[in-house]
């Protein structure tokens, strides 16, 4: 089951698997996030007051769960710099609008409730749920890139112009991550609220989640048929098997099991998807273009040793802290748990209090 | 229009852009960490109010850096792809660092800070933010490694031609680095120094010019109290004392950046002497610092430079701590250059239709000259602010005088204009190199690469255009936004931070419901 590992060399083997964990980890953490986010838009909710108590089940963990991305990308970039090179300048235009909407994202977060009046939210939770969607379906389908091919010649540069990334496998990618992202906040939404919202987003999530898990699994399939190993086929029937149990314990009303199957669904099917490109980290779609292979790609031994040792410190303490916080604040909201918004210039006009 | 030119004029633009929040979140929240610990240890209510109206501002800035911080990690790879391959396995190893070790930290025990009043202990509560401004401060050291690395390589050894890390400990303790990130840290001071000072002087210039406080007649405050708004007798104490320690600050941070910039200008004459020389505009070798020096716009030509007023020695003691030792000029330095990296680019792809054009080693001096200046001229103006602020508000407030305000207000400006010159004229002053070479070394085993191979092969202008101009105009936005908002939450004062210091409108909730409000949600 193994065997595919033997040939190739172990420290590079070892950062596949941790930049691999970084952005499973990454999807996991912040794909519910980036969901909530979308619900925020009114086919969900329904009022200020909802859009707010949304917003707040992610509040004290969002930032925390974006560094996934950024830690994703410098692992990437430390352990793998021609991977990093040619993946990031090939996707120049969707990474600039990933930019953009990670930027907008997070000044939305905190500045729409700092404002006064109602154009001000409704124009900023706007541009939540627009931003939100938006890095959900620019990450899919970058990921799907990078596991399916560009068009790379010898050097490792994209040819075919700043529109060559536009094909299928990124449009697929896109899609299966906006509906992951839908379903997994909707079942983290059931788990972290109460009252209306939290039977809404049961409801919701029992009819969504055969048809948004689709394109997600379509994905894993095809990588499987083009080069699956036996562990990878494993990892894909786990992945199915989160999913079904997901859905089955959406219908019962678990809401907690649910979450956590399709952290699994998603979780497996994303270790699938790499270990069935293994060796291969950013294959071209040229004859004779260069495949990025992770000996090929990776560092020297010894960066990869001191970034082990890093690694070896750092994420375990990064894991016990960041389940602290989800500890500290694990309790269910809903809206009377949420203050007044308050217009602060409003607020300095009331008598103070004695 | 050159494909070089774009992707730098980018990614100057997004560092100074996001280099304006950086400061102010190591400095301000090293400011809040220290009213927070104050108000936990003593229980008193006004630093409870400091922490809370302090801590609003410092998040309204906090997320403009983590926003503007994102593209920098990304643009190595987007536009600077050949930059990312040759370095790489150097560079991305301090920039790993920095997510996991201390971003991660910042973040994470941030949001447990932000969300954590009345359901953490105060003493853990207050550890959160202490942990936070700790991280970020750890972060800029990592970035700061990374970028004297550019500056100055070390801990490395060439292996087909590429720079290959093969000492770990020399890179994070590189002498540069050692210095710069302290001048970084100070300059944060200072930043942070004049914005309570302006934002102090305002709302006590406030009270006085709506009566609330009024003086005696040998000049001495009498602090009144209003109805409304928690401006009561104790607000007059918060900005009194935000007022004193921005002073403090302001001068602390000057002095640190002086005496770490002149550690620094030392090395430089050391690592990279043509910085040196055209920070000074210096032609020709001599000992003299120029106070005033003219040349034709645009120059790069010895020919065309007049020092009009000089000081003898001066540059000689900034270089070598004496006031005799030459250093070397323009004229000296620029054939040596020539004779070691060569005097036209290689017929190499990697610099695509740049390929043998001629090299200038001279960077463009009015930018290094002038960055200089500027850097040095509000840091001291920033300095002399701070002290005249303690001098004059030693009776207890500010006068009434409405230009002597706005001169607060704007002079928060000063140290953040240091800031960008300072880091104009260093990024600047390396060109043509993106990885300046480190003459220490033999020869043979420097690495260098010039700014015109490191740009990304396959990106075409209009890319480029297109991202320079949306994040150009996104920023602006932002900027606005995020000044109209610092400035609305000052206007109203701590109870925009602190809604349970007045009283409420309605109060027909029933107590049950009340206990269990949140008492802090976005």
């Amino acid at each position: 089951m193994f065997e595919q590992f033997m040939d190739q060399p172990v420290l590079p083997t070892v950062w596949f698997c941790v930049v691999g964990f970084f952005w499973i980890g990454y999807v996991i953490l912040d794909g519910f996030d980036l969901g909530v986010g979308m619900l925020m838009g009114r086919i969900f909710s329904r009022d200020e007051k909802e859009r707010r108590l949304l917003l707040n089940t992610i509040g004290p963990v969002w930032d925390g769960n974006e560094v996934w991305l950024v830690t994703a990308g410098a692992a990437t970039f430390a352990a793998f710099p021609m991977w990093y090179a040619a993946l990031f300048s090939a996707l120049y235009l969707p990474l600039t609008l990933l930019l953009l909407a990670l930027i907008l994202r997070a000044v939305s977060i905190e500045y729409r409730g700092k404002g006064s009046g109602q154009r001000w939210s409704s124009r900023w939770n706007a541009l939540m749920v627009g931003s939100s969607t938006a890095i959900a379906f620019l990450i899919g389908a970058a990921l799907a890139l990078t596991t399916t091919g560009l068009p790379l010649n010898t050097n490792g540069d994209r040819v075919g112009g700043p529109f060559a990334w536009v094909t299928w496998p990124a449009v697929l990618g896109g899609v299966a991550m906006v509906g992951f992202c839908l379903v997994h906040a909707l079942a983290f939404v059931a788990l972290k609220t109460d009252g209306q919202v939290r039977h809404r987003a049961r409801t919701l999530l029992v009819r969504l989640l055969p048809v948004a898990l689709l394109p997600a699994a379509a994905w894993v399939l095809i990588l499987q048929f083009r080069g699956g190993t036996p562990l990878s086929w494993a990892f894909t029937a786990l992945a199915v098997l989160g999913g079904v149990l997901a859905w089955v314990a959406a219908v019962s009303g678990r809401e907690g099991r649910a979450f956590a199957g399709l952290a699994v669904f998603i979780g497996a099917g994303m270790l699938a998807i790499f270990l069935a490109l293994y060796p291969a980290v950013l294959p071209s779609t040229l004859a004779g273009g260069l495949d990025l292979e992770i000996a090929t790609a990776s560092s020297s031994a010894y960066t990869l040793r001191v970034m082990t040792v890093v690694g070896a410190i750092g994420v375990p303490v990064l894991l016990i802290y960041q389940s602290w916080t989800y500890w500290v604040f694990r309790k269910r909201l809903s809206t009377a748990h949420i203050p007044e918004a308050h217009s602060v210039t409003e607020l300095a006009t009331r008598p103070s209090v004695r | 229009m050159d494909i070089v030119e774009i992707a730098r004029w980018q990614f100057g633009i997004t560092t100074v852009y996001h280099f304006m929040m950086v400061p102010l979140t190591l400095g301000l929240g090293l400011v809040v960490a220290l009213f927070n610990v104050l108000w936990v240890r003593t229980g008193r209510h006004e630093y409870l109010r400091l922490t809370k109206f302090w801590g609003k501002l410092f998040l309204i800035n906090f997320i403009m850096g983590v926003a503007t911080g994102l593209v920098q990690e990304f643009q190595f790879g987007m536009a600077w792809s050949e930059y990312s391959r040759f370095v790489g396995d150097v560079f991305g190893a301090p920039l790993a660092m920095e997510g996991l070790l201390a971003f991660f930290v910042e973040s994470t025990f941030l949001g447990l800070w932000i969300f954590g009043w009345g359901r953490l202990k105060p003493k853990i509560h207050a550890a959160c933010l202490m942990a936070a401004v700790v991280a970020s401060w750890f972060s800029a050291y990592f970035i700061i490694v990374a970028n004297s690395w550019m500056q100055h390589p070390v801990g490395y050894e060439i292996v087909d031609g590429r720079p290959v890390l093969n000492d770990i400990w020399a890179v994070l303790t590189n002498n540069t680095a050692m210095v710069a990130f302290p001048h970084a840290i100070f300059g944060s001071v200072a930043v942070a120094g004049s914005f309570l000072l302006g934002i102090a002087w305002y709302k006590l210039w406030k009270r006085r010019v709506r009566g609330i406080d009024t003086v005696d007649a040998q000049g001495r405050v009498v602090v009144g109290s209003l109805e409304t708004g928690a401006e009561d007798r104790a607000d007059h104490g918060i900005w009194l004392r935000s007022l004193r320690l921005g002073c403090l600050l302001g001068v602390i941070g000057f002095a640190g950046t002086a005496f770490t910039g002149h550690a620094q200008a030392q090395l430089m004459y050391e690592q990279q002497p043509l910085k040196m020389a055209a920070a000074e505009a210096a032609c020709h070798d001599g000992t003299a610092f120029s106070v005033l020096t003219i040349s034709s716009p645009g120059s790069r030509d010895c020919d065309d430079v007049n020092a009009l007023i000089e000081l003898p020695g001066l540059l000689s003691f900034l270089a070598n701590e004496n006031f005799h030792t030459d250093v070397p000029g323009i004229t000296t330095l620029e054939p040596q250059y020539e004779e070691m990296y060569g005097t036209n680019l290689a017929d190499d792809d990697l610099y695509g239709d740049r390929a043998g054009s001629e090299i200038s080693y001279v960077p463009l001096m009015e930018v290094t000259y002038w960055g200089f200046r500027v850097m040095i001229g509000f840091g001291g103006l920033a300095a002399v602010a701070c002290v005249f602020a303690w001098w004059i508000t030693r009776r207890g407030t500010v006068p009434e005088a409405k230009w002597l305000m706005r001169l607060a207000v704007f002079g928060i400006l000063a140290p953040f204009g240091a800031n960008i010159a300072g880091w104009v004229f260093t990024e600047m002053g390396r060109q043509p190199f993106v990885v300046a070479p480190n003459p220490d070394l033999p020869l043979d085993q420097r690495v260098y690469m010039f700014t015109e191979a490191a740009v990304s092969p396959n990106a075409s202008p209009w890319e480029l255009i297109f991202s320079l101009a949306s994040l150009c105009l996104i920023y602006l936005v932002l900027m606005v936004v995020e000044v109209y908002l610092i400035a609305k939450y000052v206007r109203s004062g701590v109870v925009a931070a602190m809604p349970e210091l007045v009283e409420e409108e309605h109060d027909d909730d029933d107590d049950d419901s009340r206990r269990d409000v949140l008492s802090f949600a976005y």
